[in-house]
């Protein structure tokens, strides 16, 4: 049995397709990432799955619950961390996951184990007693996933929980996270837009686009799948008719992109293909104003899948982009 | 319920930590009382009466000296003498002066003829209050001019006496009640369903709709919290406000329990009403700016500042709906009477009915969803 079942999952506002069609299955144990590009449909995918918003259609089952029929038994199970700070800054730390655990029908004897176990889990029992608002972006951080904790879940869920957190306290936020799954067992679900992240801790990713899975994998079968090892960028002073198709044709060369005017030449072979690569900019009497060589990355895949680095949408508006919502960090 | 108390327990410890609001609403109540009720209250003194006497005979100057013996006991008004007509109006088109008693240059031979004078008023209507006051005491001493020094033997005029069954209720006392009232709303306002819509501005409420916390239970949280708070500004304002208003005997602790009582049916109705308002409302600037109307259309059609017989039918229709409109009306029967439960029974069933209608659309209406 899967911890989470996802089938034919579609969400519409209105009419626009947020979540089209999505199906994947996570195996217990996983850590499964969600890569997309801002507004792709993570979010709208996460809070499905969390039970704060109801699919379109489709079929999803969390723990062996269906979300919509048994929403309370998939809320017991799960562990959720909301991209917006939801904890209260007008309470102290052990306020907050006191609240919580009560929330979820914890016995006060039970409560108070977990909690001060929690908080050293997570290196925050000095402040235990201390406001939220004292709290710095990655202490907050690191206290959301305590309390999404309280309850022993089974499954985690932590839509973007390293955005906005400094380089220090995103790597500790992470290796918490490994800790964190080691011990408790955990299944964890995670959105990010770190690539480098994504790759070092996932088991396996989804890349979602335009509110469609369009890949999923490994993050090494990903990063093989894509043509070339290599990735050579190089821009030219000013390129001669059939310049892409020259490119092409360059000794292992697998792909080339033409994005402006820099060109993205995926090679199996990046030593090979830049030497040509000269000697052809030579031959033809082209200048090369830039040219750099690297390994595929997840960056490089993200980009091969979306097409793009950058995308503007409309968002349906929500509370996470209320002018009143706190900023992390 | 223990989720119900852990919303509520979450409220009074952010309550307790920042009291601001409710000490707040506390006192802009308690300052409408004070500022409304001395404005309104007190009889109106030292208008300035132009009299311009065109006739000089004595039984003008009989009317003179009595507009002087007003002008020395009950202080209505002061009289100032004007050689003509024109310029005493001018003046009262100027504003220096509230009205203007012309008495006509045959005003003494017609009195003594035997014919009925008449004696003109000019008024500066722009003032109705001014206006009514000046009509009233003119009226009434010409009453007194014109009863004949000895009263025939036999009388046959109708005469009214007037019973008053409660002491003089000064107009701070009158609009004791309707504070009360106002004070619990307030804290409602900013203490009860604002609170939900301000966690959905700032995204908590995503970490706790998450937890299998039922929509009854949250709801029935927020209510009973904000119902804390209204319930404490309540009991604050039946004390002080009942001693600033001078009520006889404030704090006779029987009728403060009973006030009590209808202190908390007050507070459990306007908080879920307000909740029942809020329900579907996203945008925190939603509710700060229909504060205003809301509180001009429930407050003043309930009668707590001017008796609701004077309402024309559309806000009669609201005084019947409105629950502000049973409250001041108990708090009327308490403070102002001293009368038992029975006489606010109706008033208590209302509130609490109406609570329970409000909390039950609230949760059918109630999105456990973002």
């Amino acid at each position: 049995m899967f911890d989470i079942e996802v089938q034919n999952l579609t969400r519409r506002f209105g009419e626009f397709t947020a979540v089209d069609a999505v199906s994947f299955s996570v195996e217990h144990g996983e850590v499964f990432g969600l890569l997309g590009p801002n507004g792709a449909g993570k979010s709208t995918l996460i809070r499905m799955l969390t039970t704060l918003l109801p699919p379109t259609s489709g079929t999803l089952r969390v723990n062996g619950f269906d979300v919509v029929r048994a929403p309370n038994d998939v809320r017991q199970s799960i562990g959720v961390i909301p991209q917006a700070m939801t904890t209260d800054l007008d309470l102290s730390a052990v306020e907050n996951m006191s609240f919580f655990a009560k929330l979820y029908g914890i016995p006060r004897e039970q409560r108070r184990r977990a909690i001060k176990q929690l908080l050293a889990e997570v290196d925050l029992e000095i402040w235990a007693d201390k406001p939220v608002k004292m709290f710095s972006g990655g202490m907050r951080r690191r206290l959301e996933i305590a309390r999404g904790l309280v309850h022993q879940p089974k499954i985690l869920f932590l839509d973007e929980p390293t955005t906005g957190l400094d380089p220090v306290s995103r790597v500790s936020v992470w290796e918490m996270l490994s800790r964190l799954k080691r011990e408790r067992d955990l299944t964890i679900l995670v959105t990010t837009h770190y690539m480098d992240e994504a790759d070092k801790l996932c088991d396996r990713i989804a890349i979602v686009d335009h509110g469609k899975l369009v890949a999923l994998d490994s993050p090494l079968k990903l990063k093989a799948a894509i043509p070339g090892q290599n990735i050579l960028e190089a821009s030219f002073s000013a390129v001669p008719a059939g310049w892409t198709a020259t490119l092409e044709g360059l000794p292992e060369a697998a792909g080339v992109k033409a994005e402006d005017h820099i060109f993205r030449i995926s090679s199996n072979n990046g030593p090979r293909t830049t030497i040509a690569l000269l000697e052809a900019a030579r031959d033809a009497g082209v200048t090369v104003t830039s040219l750099s060589v690297q390994s595929t990355t997840l960056d490089d895949v993200f980009v091969h899948y979306t097409g793009h680095q950058l995308r503007d949408a409309l968002q349906t508006p929500s509370a996470a982009n209320s002018p009143f919502l706190l900023q992390r960090g | 319920m223990q989720r119900t108390w852990a919303i509520i327990e979450r409220d009074l410890r952010r309550f307790r930590r920042s009291p601001v609001l409710v000490i707040v609403s506390i006192i802009m109540p308690l300052v409408q009382l004070v500022v409304l009720g001395y404005a309104f209250g007190g009889k109106i003194k030292n208008l300035q009466v132009g009299v311009v006497d065109q006739d000089h005979n004595v039984p003008a100057v009989r009317l003179q000296e009595m507009f002087q013996a007003v002008a020395a006991n009950a202080r209505t008004f002061n009289t100032v003498a004007y050689p003509d007509e024109a310029s005493a109006l001018r003046d009262l088109r100027n504003g220096q002066i509230n009205g203007v008693v012309d008495i006509p240059p045959h005003f003494s031979r017609e009195l003594l003829a035997g014919a009925s004078p008449r004696l003109a008023l000019v008024e500066d209507n722009t003032d109705q209050f001014s206006a009514a006051t000046l009509e009233g005491t003119l009226g009434g001493l010409l009453t007194a001019y014109n009863s004949p020094a000895v009263p025939p033997r036999l009388s046959a005029v109708a005469t009214l006496s007037v019973v008053e069954v409660y002491p003089y209720v000064p107009y701070i006392q009158y609009l004791l009640p309707g504070t009360i009232v106002l004070a619990i709303f307030v804290s409602a306002m900013i203490g009860g369903g604002i609170i939900f819509i301000d966690d959905k501005a700032r995204g908590l409420h995503e970490g706790y709709l998450v937890t299998p916390i039922r929509k009854f239970e949250l709801i029935l949280g927020f209510t009973l919290a904000g119902a804390a708070k209204a319930i404490i500004a309540g009991v604050v304002l039946i004390t002080l406000g009942s001693l600033i208003a001078g009520i006889p005997d404030p704090l006779n602790p029987l009728r403060l329990a009973r006030m009590l009582l209808l202190v908390v049916a007050t507070a459990l109705a306007l908080i879920s009403m307000m909740f029942l308002i809020m329900v579907r409302i996203s945008d925190p600037l939603v509710p700060r700016a229909i504060f205003g109307m809301l509180n001009t259309v429930l407050y003043f059609p309930s009668g707590a500042v001017y008796p609701t017989g004077s309402f024309p039918p559309w806000m009669k229709a609201i005084a019947v709906v409105d629950p502000f409109t049973y409250a001041v009306h108990g708090f009327k029967e308490l403070a102002l009477k001293n009368t038992g439960l029975m006489a606010i029974s109706y008033d208590l069933a209302f509130l609490l009915g109406f609570t329970v209608l409000a909390m039950t659309a609230a949760t059918l209406l109630f999105r456990r969803t973002l």
